[in-house]
């Protein structure tokens, strides 16, 4: 077709007319940068991550003796507070002593280093695990399932996660992630009783309401 | 003296090579990137390490902004409207065939269900931006109906393999989580996810 039509608009026979290849491409490029423009700015790279969590079944049939009881010394009870504080007593607070109660922040040398402190042989015992697996001696699902094992272990602190009204969503995070770094396997979101707030006013008083304690709401 | 002749440049530049890339890095947005859900209100989720992804589908969102108004997103149009009619025969609120149209269209939802009908007849201007203020009601001391119990019983009914993720401002006060953890709590409903944004593993030592 093309061909034919040349030969009549051409007018000169048997010189075939060369035609240009080339064709230009800027419009094009227009079009595509209009749309990875339209792409940037509707739509999101990065997929959320998610934190999994699952809390205790609030049932009321539950008695006492099936809640599962905790030894003292493996007991750390963190009470989020205000400001981005961290109130912390490990095992049973000592209510006639207000000093019994401490004040850390989120920080790396906060938090964290008090958990990793407590959590010590397990926290080595993953560390070491890491390694294998980074220098491929065993396979993830190997990892896993010895992670487990080795946070599963009676001697294994168990945190209790109280916040109070002052405390934000990303204090709850926070805290939650503590948990994550310092492979501590077993920790639970508990509503703050009166002791720890009782505790909390004491400390801030620095004492002063020592022996005001009702000891019967205990 | 010899002429100078300037050579005549031609002022078309070759494309192609430049369509090439455009179109490489086309290719790599639409593969790689979600389109950005509209939603109600902005929130910054808090950060943590945990990597898991959360799912595409089968996911109930509760959003919950600074302030402790809740709105939820479901992803299939189909459970909407399951859902929708469910609470409509909870509440005795009549929806008619437009409204429940319409309903299957918005993301979010996040009225009262007494003024749910007249919110749908509004249009979609308005809507967006009448949504924020309201929310879905939840348990408080001012005002006894837990309508969220109500939606995310009947999103459950609907679809079994729904998996509940809340998506919550940093700021958010405690007491409004805790509002919504414990009515989730209370319809058995014991195991979901908290949306956050990934932080970086702080290295050991």
């Amino acid at each position: 077709m093309a061909e034919v039509q040349q030969k009549d608009s051409g007018g000169k026979k048997g010189k075939q007319k060369k035609m240009n290849i080339r064709v230009d491409f800027t419009p094009m490029v227009d079009m595509n940068m209009l749309l990875i423009t339209f792409f940037m700015l509707c739509t999101s790279l990065s997929k959320p991550q998610t934190m999994e969590i699952s809390m205790p079944s609030n049932d009321k049939k539950i008695t006492e003796e099936d809640q599962t009881k905790v030894a003292e010394s493996r007991a750390i009870t963190l009470i989020l507070g205000e400001d981005d504080k961290v109130y912390y007593y490990v095992g049973l607070p000592d209510y006639n002593d207000y000093t019994s109660l401490k004040v850390t922040t989120y920080d790396a040398d906060g938090l964290r280093a008090l958990l990793l402190d407590r959590n010590r042989d397990i926290v080595a015992k993953i560390k070491e695990l890491k390694k294998k697996k980074l220098n491929k001696e065993i396979t993830d699902e190997q990892y896993d399932e010895q992670a487990i094992e080795i946070k599963g272990v009676k001697t294994a602190p168990v945190v209790m996660i109280k916040a109070t009204d002052d405390a934000t969503y990303k204090n709850l995070v926070d805290a939650l992630d503590e948990m994550q770094i310092c492979s501590i396997s077993k920790y639970a979101i508990v509503d703050l009783t009166e002791g720890d707030e009782f505790l909390i006013d004491n400390l801030k008083q620095k004492g002063a309401l020592t022996g005001q304690i009702d000891e019967s709401k205990l | 003296m010899p002429k100078v002749k300037v050579k005549r440049k031609s002022t078309l530049i070759d494309m192609t090579a430049m369509s090439d890339v455009t179109v490489l890095l086309l290719t790599f947005f639409m593969l790689t990137s979600t389109f950005v859900q509209k939603e109600p209100v902005q929130v910054a989720t808090p950060a943590s390490v945990s990597e898991i992804k959360i799912p595409e589908i089968n996911i109930l969102q509760i959003l919950v902004d600074p302030q402790g108004k809740i709105f939820m997103s479901l992803d299939k149009q189909e459970d909407r409207v399951a859902v929708l009619e469910e609470l409509s025969k909870e509440y005795n609120v009549n929806f008619t065939p437009e409204q429940v149209n319409k309903f299957k269209l918005i993301n979010s939802f996040g009225v009262p269900i007494k003024q749910m009908p007249a919110f749908l007849d509004l249009p979609t201007d308005d809507q967006d931006r009448l949504l924020k203020d309201y929310g879905i009601p939840i348990d408080t001391t001012a005002n006894p109906s837990n309508e969220f119990k109500a939606w995310v019983k009947a999103a459950r009914a609907q679809n079994p393999d729904l998996r509940i993720a809340i998506k919550a401002d940093q700021a958010t006060p405690y007491p409004n989580i805790k509002n919504i953890m414990t009515s989730l709590q209370d319809i058995r409903e014991n195991r979901y996810n908290l949306i956050t944004t990934l932080k970086s593993v702080p290295a050991e030592n």
